[in-house]
């Protein structure tokens, strides 16, 4: 019997109601009154000094309102990483890939403001461009930005223990290569935005945004406001996965049109605006090489990466970073050394994608243990147990684990999918057309630092109860896009004060409640839970007190419980205070009854005495990591962990790749919601066996998208998934709340490389590159078989 | 020039003037204030905007409102009876079928279909249902099992 009422149960999302009843209200869905319509003027060409802009015509229309450029926008560069800001509102010497900003315009309609964007003239001089991160660096090269010499936008080199100890330990050592391709997040709604100036300065603006915060910090800064004078609220938001916690043009430029118009201005993408905005996921070159001794224990890893990160630096630094951090774990690895260069490209910015930065870097490292698995003679399963870290350890790179479940999630998945069974054993692989593929992954449960340089803390949670008595409402800054947090923060509000979740009511998602640095790094239920827990906490003790003095008796021999107060210390003679409350409410029904006093009656008292009872909670994590340049890149408050088993089947005639079912085991330290947590790990499923087997961008030689729809940018469909079988571990993190940590993107790890392990089972053939489509996987056994004759 | 239609929308029939040129998606969103129904991608890929058109599971970004004079339109808004969900949404909260919500009113309309046309459909049969509805956030599994447990509470 689970010590809680409410947690670790199922309990349906608090906005499930309104979302399945068309209630729900996202971004584009908002309408004010005057409002008008933006629309935007993108570059079509890759690489080019911009000559002229002449937007007469366009302002000669009629219904046209406002026409912005740099002219009206200005040049103060920002960015995500203040130490990278690249990007202006708008383009205003050089456009640097097709689908740069350029214009802006507000007109009474869409069909307006597209006219209007038709009939503005740039002149270009065009420049030659590059496109293959590999070659960016260089010498000769076009080079982008005059702060990026050879386009190198960041570097990182690490070593931790030293490699050459590893290398003369080494029984076996392997170096393999993986590409991947730039990928969409492929998020259902499209970015969208709606701002508004009131008559005293003050902005609002409505956006599809995964972080309010920085959002708001950069709209200011950009746009020369008083940050106060500046609030972003986010509405429902219909998933973001990354590419929508940076702020955008979209945003800025919109804001802007507000100011220059003094009418509200909603501006949404179509889908092919998804596609060029991007700043998804990067393109990544891996090359590694591991040593193992002859019982399969690591000695090192030698890694280096080539990121092509697109135009601008975006998310890209914290990219570069992440790919090489995360591989200090889930394994027991003494010696790394990570070479990392993050080059910008004439192509749509890359950025934040769930998984940040790691995701390949993961893959290729589990791909490489199953090969060198294979050459030891060593079940995979077997060599990755042999190795991996458990609680209470810290990596090379100072990394600590305070709970670690990876044996057990691994051991979960190997006998839920039968492995023992169905995996040939020694390594060897059946190359019969039937394979199964195992893998693991770790990630952080919330960056250990803010994207800017500050002391701040990382979340505030306010929570107020009514002052008519029975309910509470949470506020909070934190941003539910889709994930559920607003249904974790009801679920640990209600716990707290024993109430029911419909009497809390969660209202989030607004930079004018409280701070919350945003949806990313897989931090809200950790960071906000934590501030969220005190902040009912605080209210608890409130009301506690207030009755307690009322009562003459000491506050700790009272508790909110199952609605009603209740005593540790004998009967209470509540009369008085029934009596009063009654008073109160002549002519009311369903008045309070019974022996106990009611939440409704406690809080009502509270209030009598004590005026609103507000309770408040934060959370800052303690200092983290190492003092090395970019430690603070990787470091967490904790870390989840997870496991995989992917088996396929493939037509070996004609390359076709059937995934018939992915089980999954993630340690999220506890479940503060189990239908959420799954979830999680099923979407992670989904989105990894996408980016294995199909998607990515495709560009033609002139840097254009040659596929910017969901059409032809392929993500599975119900019919290409299979069965996702998710399996929760629970290994009690002590930094969490109630125990709890990540799940949104640990879970997405393991996926990759445990479908091309189960590949190369099935077949035999090893790929080094993604995606692994039917027709590279033909070409490659094509290749192979050249190769053997 | 604007052309008069007469449509029935969730079981309401009015007289509208339209554009020829209006989406039957524009008309339901920005005329009538029916937002329920979303636009994902404007080009029949993602199945967002799916309605209902007399019965048939219908791309509403994809059909002109004039197309769909004198027809019966059934959007996620109609669903629900007297503010009491019916089986299939209540599948949906309960089983966890939601995330970001946005693909949601169109998975709920392509799944009416299904279950009216075949109450007691195969996992396979639902899959092949709903693959015109792409979905980022839940890899289908739970949305899979939301219609399955309507399907089941369906004499």
């Amino acid at each position: 019997m689970s010590k809680y009422r409410i947690l670790n149960t199922r309990a349906p999302r608090v906005d499930a109601v309104d979302k399945v009843t068309g209630k729900a209200l996202y971004t584009d869905d908002l309408k004010r009154p005057t409002m008008l319509t933006g629309a935007i003027l993108h570059s079509p060409v890759a690489h080019a000094r911009i000559l002229n802009i002449d937007t007469s015509r366009a302002e000669r229309l009629p219904g046209v309102k406002a026409v912005v450029t740099h002219r009206e926008a200005g040049t103060t560069p920002y960015g995500v990483s203040p130490a990278r800001y690249d990007e202006t509102i708008f383009c205003h010497d050089k456009v640097r890939y097709v689908g740069d900003e350029i214009v802006a315009v507000a007109a009474v309609d869409l069909d307006t403001a597209l006219e209007a964007v038709s009939l503005i003239k740039v002149d270009f001089e065009e420049l030659p461009t590059i496109l293959d991160g590999r070659a960016a660096m260089d010498d000769g090269q076009p080079q982008l930005h005059e702060t990026y010499k050879n386009n190198v936008c960041a570097e990182v080199h690490w070593h931790f223990g030293d490699i050459e100890d590893g290398r003369k330990d080494s029984y076996l050592m392997r170096t393999d290569h993986l590409t991947s391709k730039m990928q969409d997040a492929a998020f259902m709604e499209p970015q969208s935005v709606l701002a508004e100036m009131d008559s005293h300065g003050n902005l609002t603006m409505w956006s599809s945004t995964q972080a309010p915060h920085y959002v708001q910090r950069t709209l200011a800064m950009a746009l020369g406001l008083p940050l106060h004078k500046v609030r972003v609220i986010k509405p429902a938001v219909g998933g973001g996965f990354g590419p929508k916690a940076s702020c955008s043009t979209a945003e800025l430029a919109t804001c802007l049109l507000a100011l220059k118009t003094g009418q509200p201005v909603k501006l949404t993408f179509d889908r092919e605006q998804v596609f060029l905005h991007s700043r998804a996921r990067h393109q990544f070159f891996h090359t590694m090489t591991t040593g193992v001794k002859k019982d399969g224990r690591l000695t090192f890893l030698e890694h280096r990466c080539i990121l092509d990160g697109g135009a601008y630096a975006s998310f890209g630094i914290a990219t570069i970073y992440y790919s090489g951090s995360l591989l200090g774990g889930p394994y027991r690895l003494k010696n790394m050394k990570y070479d990392g260069y993050r080059v910008v490209t004439n192509k749509p910015a890359c950025g934040a994608q769930r998984g940040h930065g790691a995701v390949i870097a993961r893959a290729l490292f589990e791909v490489q243990l199953d090969r060198i698995a294979e050459e030891l003679g060593m079940d995979p399963i077997e060599l990755r147990l042999k190795n991996v870290m458990e609680a209470g350890e810290t990596t090379c790179n100072e990394l600590f684990v305070s709970s670690f479940g990876m044996r057990e999630a691994l051991e979960a998945v190997r006998d839920s999918a039968a492995w023992k069974r169905k995996r040939s054993s020694g390594g060897k692989t059946r190359r019969d057309g039937k394979g199964i593929g195992a893998a693991c992954g770790f990630f952080v449960s919330g960056a250990g630092y803010p994207i800017y340089r500050s002391r701040t803390y990382h979340c505030t949670v306010i929570t107020k109860v009514d002052e008519v008595g029975g309910g509470v409402t949470v506020s909070s800054g934190a941003a539910d896009i889709g994930q559920g947090s607003d249904t974790v923060l009801a679920m640990i509000t209600a716990e707290e004060l024993g109430l029911s979740l419909d009497d809390v009511r969660v209202v989030s998602g607004d930079s004018s409640l409280s701070v919350d640095l945003g949806a990313y790094s897989s931090r809200t239920t950790l960071m906000t839970g934590h501030a969220c827990r005190e902040a009912a906490r605080d209210v608890k003790r409130q009301i506690l007190e207030a009755v307690a003095g009322r009562l003459e008796r000491p506050p700790e021999t009272l508790d909110l419980r199952d609605g009603q107060l209740v005593s540790s210390a004998g009967e209470i003679d509540f009369s008085e205070l029934r009596k009063e409350y009654l008073q109160e409410h002549k002519g009311f029904t369903d008045l309070p009854e019974g022996p106990h006093l009611t939440f409704g009656e406690a809080s009502r008292i509270a209030f009598l005495e004590r005026g609103s009872i507000v309770g408040t909670g934060k959370y800052r994590p303690p200092p983290l990591g190492g003092s090395f340049k970019g430690a603070t890149v990787g470091t967490s408050p904790a870390f989840g962990c997870s496991a995989q088993i992917a088996e396929v089947s493939v037509d070996l005639e004609t390359g076709e790749i059937t995934v018939e079912n992915i089980t999954g085991a993630h340690d999220c330290g506890f479940a503060i919601n189990r239908t959420q947590v799954e979830g999680q790990m099923q979407g992670s499923m989904m989105m990894g066996m996408g980016e294995a087997l199909m998607e990515q961008i495709i560009y033609d030689n002139k840097g254009r998208i040659v596929n910017a729809n969901l059409a032809e940018y392929k993500i599975p469909t119900a019919l290409d998934m299979p069965h996702l079988d998710a399996i929760i571990v629970e290994s009690n993190e002590p930094h969490g709340p109630y125990g709890a940590k990540e799940v949104g993107e640990g879970a997405i790890m393991p996926v990759i490389p445990a479908i091309l392990n189960a590949l190369y089972d099935a077949t035999g053939i090893r790929i080094d590159e993604l995606p692994v489509t039917p027709e590279r996987l033909i070409a490659t056994m094509q290749a192979n078989r050249g190769k053997r004759s | 020039m604007k052309k008069i239609i007469s449509l029935t929308v969730n079981g309401v029939t009015s007289e509208l003037a339209v554009e020829p040129r209006r989406t039957l998606l524009e008309l339901l969103r920005e005329d009538l204030g029916l937002t329920g129904t979303k636009k994902g991608c404007g080009i029949g890929d993602c199945g967002s905007c799916t309605v209902l058109l007399n019965g048939v599971a219908t791309f509403s970004c994809l059909t002109l409102a004039i197309q769909a004079d004198g027809c019966s339109v059934e959007t996620v808004e109609g669903l629900a009876k007297d503010g009491k969900l019916n089986h299939l949404q209540q599948a949906f909260v309960d089983q966890g079928a939601i995330q970001c919500g946005f693909c949601t009113p169109g998975m709920l309309m392509t799944a009416t279909e299904l279950l009216r046309s075949n109450p007691h459909p195969s996992e396979q049969d639902i899959r092949r249902a709903i693959s015109g509805n792409l979905c980022r956030c839940t890899g289908y599994q739970k949305i899979v099992e939301a219609i399955q447990a309507a399907s089941e509470e369906t004499p």
